[in-house]
């Protein structure tokens, strides 16, 4: 039980231990709401007072009568909105005219409501301040969170991107400073992996662009009738430079109506990155095979490979934002670590599911289903 | 000084960096020793202390170099480590992400930038090694 503090700014005693007899013992509680609230009520005769509390007690509610015998309601209100108090105000007056609700609503009043009033009444308009007040907090605790993530992501990302700079940068003073001798032919490995760590870069850049669109989902979507089997084709093709250098041998193969309603930009995404972990992360002389299979109401793709595989702890972690599985085995791979967490959120947006089989030293499979509609 | 070489071992993710750092200190005249994640230096620091350390911070974990501090620490309390990181209060990556209990363990002597100056590196380890 979580309890919200109400104070009840009101002249006539009488509407103040009414207040106070009718929320007493009332609780409010909703199903998306983890506790119940209950209700302390805290009273104050004057405006003046009521400042006085709001600014030495946690207030959640005000419920503030607008003719006061000092300063009247709408003053109250003025301060509360320019202290920026986290807290809703309800307006409670016996003089209801539009003219007042309208200035009050404007200044910042959740809800206004007529004196007399019923307990029903007053129970009602509380259950929904109380809503409104729980789904305000919420929402405001979200978006600190939603910044706190994207503190992180850019915390890493300019990690990610510092680190290359740094390695090329120190290749070039090597050479500047003639640290391995006079002629060219001494810095081929220094300028063969400045290249490499470039490439690297320019391909984290591409992932980034391929994130950005997905997370702002500005990105025009051209929706079509695709042949899945026409895209993995394209994939296994700009991989193949790469499968024959370690004799690599892929495979595809599709059952039934390989036809999915869907961006071909986004399934050339989701094949080319499987594609290209399935083929770097293998053994030399392995094998990739893509099986693309109907299944009426969905279309199941997976690819398989005789790679390194992952341990279970691994799996974990792979679907996360920069996350790269380090070890002997993979640090000459290059990778920005964007590539399943970029294919991951492509498969949600088509209401798909991502899963990973893998057994280390053995080889990995990916299993997306995408359902058509 | 000459035959008695302090050895420094280097320790960082980033093959590149690391012989980079590696060729740096060699050429100031020290003996190096070389590891590529927090792991393979545990093992060398189980039978070598080294004169002085060199962690990157962002290895395995994003704070592999402090907990190989921490473990480099409690081994040879005297060992001097320099931790050297791409990442810095500039980027907004600070070491407040790190809660306070933490804090009270990370025993690094200095903290360097990145993309150091080898004269700069010099007077640091010298500074530390009291030469």
């Amino acid at each position: 039980m979580a309890t919200l503090h109400v104070l009840v700014v009101d002249d006539e005693p009488g509407i103040r231990s009414g207040i106070n007899r009718i929320l007493g013992n009332y609780t409010v509680g909703y199903a998306f709401m983890d506790e119940d609230f209950d209700f302390n009520l805290i009273e104050a005769e004057t405006g003046e007072e009521a400042i006085e509390i709001l600014n030495t007690k946690p207030v959640d509610v005000v419920l503030l009568d607008n003719k006061l015998p000092g300063m009247d309601g709408i003053e109250v209100l003025e301060y509360i909105n320019k202290q920026k108090f986290d807290l809703a105000v309800m307006m409670i007056t016996s003089y209801a005219s539009l003219d007042l609700a309208i200035k009050a609503t404007k200044n910042g009043a959740y809800t206004f409501m007529p004196k007399p009033f019923t307990p029903q009444e007053l129970r009602a308009t509380i259950e929904n301040v109380t809503k409104h007040l729980f789904l305000k907090r919420m929402t405001q605790k979200m978006q600190v969170e939603g910044k706190q993530i994207r503190f992180q992501f850019l915390s890493v990302l300019s990690h990610e991107l510092k680190s290359p700079i740094n390695a090329i940068e120190g290749y070039l003073k090597m050479m500047q400073e003639k640290q391995y001798g006079d002629k060219i032919e001494d810095y081929e490995k220094m300028i063969d992996r400045s290249l490499a760590r470039l490439k690297g870069m320019r391909n984290l850049i591409m992932d980034l662009l391929d994130l950005t669109k997905i997370e702002s989902g500005k990105k025009e979507r051209k929706m079509r009738e695709i042949e899945l089997g026409s895209v993995a084709r394209t994939a296994m093709d700009s991989m193949e430079p790469y499968s024959i250098q370690k004799n690599v041998k892929m495979t595809l193969k599709t059952h039934g109506n390989t036809y999915l309603l869907s961006d071909a930009d986004e399934m050339e995404i989701i094949f080319n990155n499987l594609i290209s972990n399935a083929v770097k992360y293998n053994k030399d002389n392995g094998k990739v095979d893509i099986l693309i299979e109907d299944q009426f109401k969905c279309i199941n793709i997976r690819v398989t490979d005789t790679g390194i595989g992952m341990s279970e702890e691994d799996l974990e972690k792979i679907f996360g934002d920069f996350v790269r599985i380090k070890s002997n085995k993979t640090k000459e791979i290059a990778g920005s670590g964007l590539g399943l967490s970029i294919t991951k959120k492509m498969v949600e947006q088509y209401n798909g599911t991502i899963q990973v089989e893998s057994t280390s030293d053995v080889g990995t499979t990916f299993i997306i289903t995408l359902p058509r509609n | 000084m000459s035959n008695e070489k302090k050895l420094i071992l280097i320790v960082d993710d980033d093959a590149d960096y690391l012989f980079q750092m590696e060729t740096m200190v060699k050429n100031l005249g020290f003996r190096v020793i070389t590891a590529e994640s927090q792991a393979e230096a545990e093992k060398i620091l189980d039978t070598t202390e080294p004169d002085l350390a060199i962690f990157d911070l962002m290895m395995e974990q994003e704070d592999s170099g402090f907990i190989l501090s921490y473990k480099a620490k409690r081994k040879y309390p005297n060992l001097p480590i320099i931790m050297a990181s791409a990442a810095t209060a500039e980027t907004g990556f600070s070491f407040d992400l790190y809660n306070d209990n933490n804090k009270s363990w990370i025993k690094a002597d200095l903290y360097l930038e990145k993309g150091i100056r080898s004269d700069q590196l010099h007077r640091e380890i010298n500074k530390l090694l009291k030469l």
